[in-house]
């Protein structure tokens, strides 16, 4: 059981000691993480509420789900959230870090402020956007003031469902930003240089230099900011309320599962049936771009 | 210093006539027209990237007698004042919601240091039945989404008598699996040699611990605490969840609470926005190097 790459002096020990360094870490992933898990998908099958111990009920909270419009509208609009975020999330971060790659004077001023919406919590995130979108907000009043008029983007279900990207995007670009630096810094300038020597302009060797060597981050950019932006609650949570917006119609899943489940009316079965949806999703969502990551590498 | 470099290029004259030539990390020289472009773009990226939060701080130093919704808007306060910072703590007692969120990413920062530190070590350091084992839990708790589990940690807490209050807050969160799983790395780094010569000095596993392998894993202590303070202070979804009494906000739900309750006074939002944000700021800018070698290192493990 032990591996081979240790000393095989540094193996004796008290046998009980590597778990008392371990046991503090373990029991808050078992209780906290691992325990949850679990009753949640054993709470999928039941009709438990916040204060009722719940009885088996089989598949019927999923049979449930399929009738349910809040359901597809919370699914849609999650769905709807990973199309809209996560092309802009793969492309302008790597844009911005070929910005701030090169090291001119001042650039680790701009590096750390183009950072610092990364830094704020989402809930001030969020009132920050809500302000500025506000029909008499700063970005309509601009708008007013170029003779455009105001535009509701916090009152109609469409448009506030895109603000709500734009801020997730706008909150998430200095993150990926940093990420995509960090795999530039590996790019060979020799590339470059050949392909320059050839005759290829800027947008060229960005096609076919820049974009094939960070590929594979592209990749996981897209992992990540597609996982995240489908379980995504705080930004339309703010910026709809809690009830969703218009008729509820800018839910999203993560938002349902909160408001189903919480409360003293909570209907946590049903609840937990929503987040084993979200759960496998995500699941799905990783493997789908990890999968098309190796599909293209075999082309 | 960097402030002030970053607007020469826009005013100064070519860089041919400067004593100082800018040049890229190769030692080439950068030409002047693109060195122009390229501080453009930065200034209008800037300008979005920050501005909102200037826009936010401007609002908050408005007096009550300036109108906020003008058009043509005013950027600069006509005559600033504090006086919305002592109004909203008298609307909300968001000073006590601060020192919550202090309390909570305080403590959330010390759990997951020792406990992240203790773990990584035995996962990597230690040889015992079972350590695959262990290592695989922290794995699986690493890859389940929090989204997915919030309100089984909710009926988690509440058997637990723990709903409502700030250690409700604290525990799922207390412990990272991920943090742990960085420790583990950090200490797989560092050399045997010199431990082993601590164990055959007589020194015993707590010792070797304290005295030797942690001090060289400062680095990602640092980036685990920076992080954990970071995501306590900003978290909002499991504390909406889990605190429902007022009193016990942290300044996240209190800020959801001032604009649902008072929207209608965009100042006091403003300035309480302002407080929760500008101590993170503050520190970002002093720990900005931990800030960018951690999200690094993320990327690489990811």
């Amino acid at each position: 059981m032990t591996a081979p790459t240790a000393p095989s002096r540094i193996r004796r020990q008290l046998p009980s000691s590597p778990w008392l360094f371990a046991a503090p870490g373990l029991l808050v992933a078992g209780a906290f993480v691992l325990w949850p898990f679990l009753s949640t998908l054993a709470d999928s099958f039941t009709d438990r509420r916040t204060l009722i111990p719940g009885r088996f009920v089989g598949l019927a909270n999923f049979r449930e789900m399929l009738d349910d419009d809040m359901f597809w509208i919370g699914l849609r609009n999650s769905a709807l959230y990973v199309l809209g975020v996560v092309p802009a999330l793969v492309v302008l971060p790597l844009l911005l870090a070929l910005l701030v790659q090169k090291n001119i004077p001042g650039i680790t001023f701009f590096r750390s402020a183009f950072y610092t919406p990364v830094v704020a919590s989402i809930v001030v995130v969020g009132l920050i956007w809500v302000w500025l979108l506000d029909e008499r907000g700063l970005v309509n009043s601009l708008l007013e003031t170029v003779g455009v008029g105001r535009v509701g983007f916090l009152s109609d279900q469409w448009l506030l469902l895109l603000s709500a990207m734009t801020v997730t995007v706008w909150k998430g670009l200095g993150y990926y930003m940093i990420i995509y630096l960090a795999a530039l810094s590996g790019v060979p300038r020799e590339l470059h240089e050949a392909a320059a020597v050839d005759g290829a302009g800027a947008v060229r060797r960005f096609l076919t230099v820049t974009v094939p060597a960070v590929r594979s981050t592209m990749v996981l950019v897209g992992a990540l900011s597609s996982v995240a932006a489908f379980k995504v609650f705080s930004e339309v949570y703010l910026m709809a309320g809690p009830s969703g917006g218009p008729a509820g119609e800018d839910t999203t899943l993560v938002m349902l599962v909160q408001r189903t489940g919480t409360g003293l009316t909570g209907r946590v079965g049903y609840a937990s049936a929503l987040s084993v949806v979200v759960f496998v999703v995500t699941v799905a969502l990783m493997l789908l771009v990890l999968r098309a990551d190796r599909k293209e590498e075999r082309v | 210093m960097s402030v002030l470099e970053k607007t020469r290029p826009a005013t100064a004259p070519p860089a041919a006539t400067r004593a100082r030539r800018v040049t890229d990390e190769h030692g080439r020289r950068v030409r002047v027209g693109e060195l122009a472009l390229r501080y453009l773009l930065l200034l209008a990226v800037l300008a979005l990237t920050v501005g909102p939060f200037l826009w936010q701080l401007s609002t908050s130093l408005k007096g009550p007698t300036e109108d906020i919704y003008s058009s043509p808007p005013s950027f600069l306060p006509a005559d600033p004042t504090l006086d919305n910072y002592t109004r909203v703590a008298d609307t909300v007692p968001v000073w006590d919601y601060a020192l919550n969120s202090l309390k909570v990413a305080t403590a959330n920062v010390v759990t997951n240091c020792a406990g992240s530190a203790l773990a990584g070590y035995a996962l990597a350091r230690l040889r015992y039945r079972g350590r695959r084992a262990a290592t695989l839990a922290f794995v699986l708790a690493m890859l389940v989404p929090v989204e997915a589990i919030i309100i089984a940690q909710f009926t988690t807490m509440r058997e637990l008598g723990l709903n409502n209050t700030l250690v409700g807050v604290v525990l799922p969160g207390c412990i990272g699996a991920m943090n742990v799983l960085l420790m583990r790395n950090a200490f797989l780094n560092l050399p045997y040699e010199i431990e082993e010569a601590a164990f055959v000095d007589g020194a015993n596993v707590w010792q070797r611990f304290l005295r030797i392998a942690l001090p060289s894993v400062k680095g990602t202590l640092a980036v685990v605490a920076i992080f954990a303070f970071m995501g306590a202070w900003d978290d909002f979804l499991w504390p909406l969840i889990v605190l429902s009494d007022p009193s016990r906000f942290t300044l996240t739900i209190g800020l959801n609470y001032l604009h649902g309750t008072f929207a209608n006074d965009e100042r006091l939002v403003a300035a309480g926005t302002v407080i929760a944000v500008a101590p993170l700021i503050v520190l970002f800018a002093c720990l900005q190097r931990y800030f960018f070698r951690g999200v690094g290192e993320g990327a690489v493990k990811g």
